[in-house]
């Protein structure tokens, strides 16, 4: 067909490759400026907390790996992982139902998102925590029969539960848009090209739709763990022993509000710098495919900010080629 | 006569108010290419998308190898098919879409695996090998790893084509499979289809390319505002077009 296929490329001109440029950078004054300025603010903080004269450090070290704040801080990590769980099953499932073809089915999903996004998460625990004031007895049994189980209801629902429901329910709703939101960002074309392979719709939206949407997310998602992971201090309203509970506690009998305060708060701020790192590698792993070059991960980023301050960010030139994980 | 693989009675489609199929008449035989030529919006793909029941006809009959698509038929009475049979046709009938649509989350090999292993289910040993096959078949042995995006344009749709064949469809579809590409990478993905047609799959093509109607095909159909306008041997009707739309068509486009 071509019939200059066959010729030799033309040779590059025999000439001295030019010396590389060498020229003088910009100068980035405002840098420095911003950074004195920073650093000043930073300083007259810690100069504040170090010596304000009422603020005893002795005490934030004493408490801060005291056995009932430690036992505090598991309870709290108890609380966001089931409350999350529930939130990201329920919340699919309520994503795909919305999106349903089924009009009663979507329209469910329709009124549980509407009814637990317009109502107080605070509500919804204390709702659950006071549950046994109306229903003393949970009946679970057919209808015009016998077969009947009956509990007492402060017996089953108990502080922890309360807190568990109400926290994951009201997630579910918030899970469901999130989730929507990457079903809907996955092209069309995709589910066409599967569903011209034969892929019935549950087989589409596992294997070719979810994994795809899980991009769009997985940021929000980690977002919202992160959010959650605050919002179980919302449980001292049910006293459980989480860690916000149990610091008020220690503080009502010995005074040291703000102290430990600062002790929740160390907590607080180290569990939600583990997830924020978590969710950079589980970024990373949903991208693959995505991107011919993968973010750069909490470690190489710190790396470049820390050494080339003074320069432009380098150009994504070093070749972080994508590493071909066989699937499944 | 055989059965037709694809049977077009009196075919009506509408968006809403806007009719895009207005009466098709076609029959493709088995192992006889197909090539549908036409302006855009003539509804030459809406038509091909009918065929594998990707869109719902409104009027007339449309039957692939003797069976309708997407109704049963008993007594005077259609009946519309579960979810469950029309995946059954639509896997008997491959398709490569114009922006090829490789799933891109998964390397070229999974992408092949993917609708044998869940739909057909075959092992993985079995669909492995002959996903192997087909991607060296295609020309593309050294990136069963690869990543859609890690392919070119032209190599895309040659894994694409592949997927299709994996299902070991009677009947291939293709929408207008090289106009996303690069005029350099076209001719990859043509010698591709023509090697295909010669092993005397059965090929309906929507394309521009009209060399490629002219050499390989069987048949030529030229539509125009939701009808056909002339259709016959491909020579014939591109060197020698009977009606005036389609001299204007091809005075344009060759």
């Amino acid at each position: 067909m071509n019939t200059t296929a066959d010729q030799p490329l033309p040779a590059p001109a025999p000439r001295v490759r030019p010396e590389a440029i060498k020229a003088i950078p910009l100068r980035h004054p405002w840098r420095w400026v911003s950074a004195v300025v920073v650093l000043a603010l930073a300083a007259l903080a810690v100069d504040i907390l170090a010596t304000a004269p009422n603020l005893d450090w002795g005490v934030v070290g004493k408490y801060l790996f005291n056995a009932q704040i430690l036992r505090g801080v598991v309870v709290t990590l108890e609380l966001t992982v089931i409350a999350m769980v529930i939130g990201v099953v329920l919340g699919a499932l309520l994503a795909v139902m919305r999106l349903s073809k089924n009009p009663v089915v979507s329209s469910v999903s329709w009124f549980y998102i509407w009814f637990f996004r317009g109502t107080p998460v605070l509500v919804q625990i204390f709702f659950w925590f006071n549950i046994a004031s109306i229903l003393s007895l949970i009946k679970i049994g057919i209808p015009f029969t016998s077969l009947q189980w009956v509990g007492i209801t402060n017996k089953i629902i108990s502080p922890f539960l309360a807190v568990i429901l109400g926290l994951g329910l009201n997630e579910a709703a918030y899970m469901a848009e999130i989730v929507r939101a990457g079903i809907i960002s996955v092209e069309h074309g995709q589910t066409e090209a599967a569903q011209a392979l034969g892929m019935g719709r549950p087989l589409v939206m596992r294997r070719v739709v979810l994994p795809q949407a899980m991009r769009v997310i997985i940021p929000p998602t980690g977002n919202e763990t992160i959010s959650m992971l605050k919002t179980t201090s919302l449980a001292f309203i049910a006293t459980v022993s989480e860690l916000f509970f149990v610091q008020s506690q220690i503080s009502n009998f010995n005074y040291n509000i703000i102290e430990l305060v600062i002790v929740a708060s160390l907590w607080y701020l180290f569990m939600t710098s583990i997830l924020t790192f978590g969710q950079y590698y589980l970024e990373r792993y949903f991208a693959r495919g995505a991107l011919r070059q993968l973010p750069e991960t909490p470690l190489q980023r710190l790396r470049r900010t820390l050494f080339h301050f003074r320069a432009p960010p380098p150009p994504p030139a070093e070749d972080v080629s994508i590493t071909a994980k066989p699937h499944g | 006569m055989a059965t037709p693989m694809v049977q077009a009675v009196a075919v009506h489609k509408n968006f809403g108010r806007l009719e895009v199929l207005r009466g098709i008449d076609l029959e493709v035989a088995p192992r006889e290419v197909m090539c549908i030529i036409g302006p855009s919006g003539s509804g030459k793909s809406t038509f091909l998308r009918c065929v594998n029941h990707l869109e719902k006809i409104d009027a007339g009959k449309l039957s692939v190898d003797g069976e309708l698509v997407g109704y049963k038929q008993r007594g005077d009475k259609l009946y519309e098919l579960p979810d469950r049979e029309v995946c059954r046709k639509r896997s008997e009938i491959g398709m490569v879409f114009q922006s090829f649509n490789l799933f891109p989350h998964m390397t070229a090999l999974a992408n092949l695996v993917e609708a044998p292993m869940r739909v057909k289910r075959e092992s993985r040993a079995v669909a492995e090998e002959r996903g192997r096959r087909l991607l060296d078949r295609v020309g593309l042995a050294d990136k069963v790893d690869a990543y859609p995006r890690q392919l070119s344009g032209g190599q895309q749709q040659r894994v694409a084509i592949a997927r299709a064949l994996a299902m070991q469809p009677k009947l291939m579809l293709f929408d207008e499979p090289t106009s996303a590409l690069d005029p350099e990478l076209v001719g990859e993905v043509l010698d591709v289809m023509r090697a295909l047609a010669l092993d005397g799959m059965t090929m309906v093509v929507v394309t521009h390319e009209m060399g490629f109607a002219r050499e390989v095909g069987d048949a030529l159909v030229f539509m125009d505002g939701g009808v056909i306008v002339e259709s016959g041997a491909p020579r014939e009707v591109l060197a020698n077009p009977q009606h005036e739309r389609t001299r204007s068509f091809l005075s344009n486009v060759l």
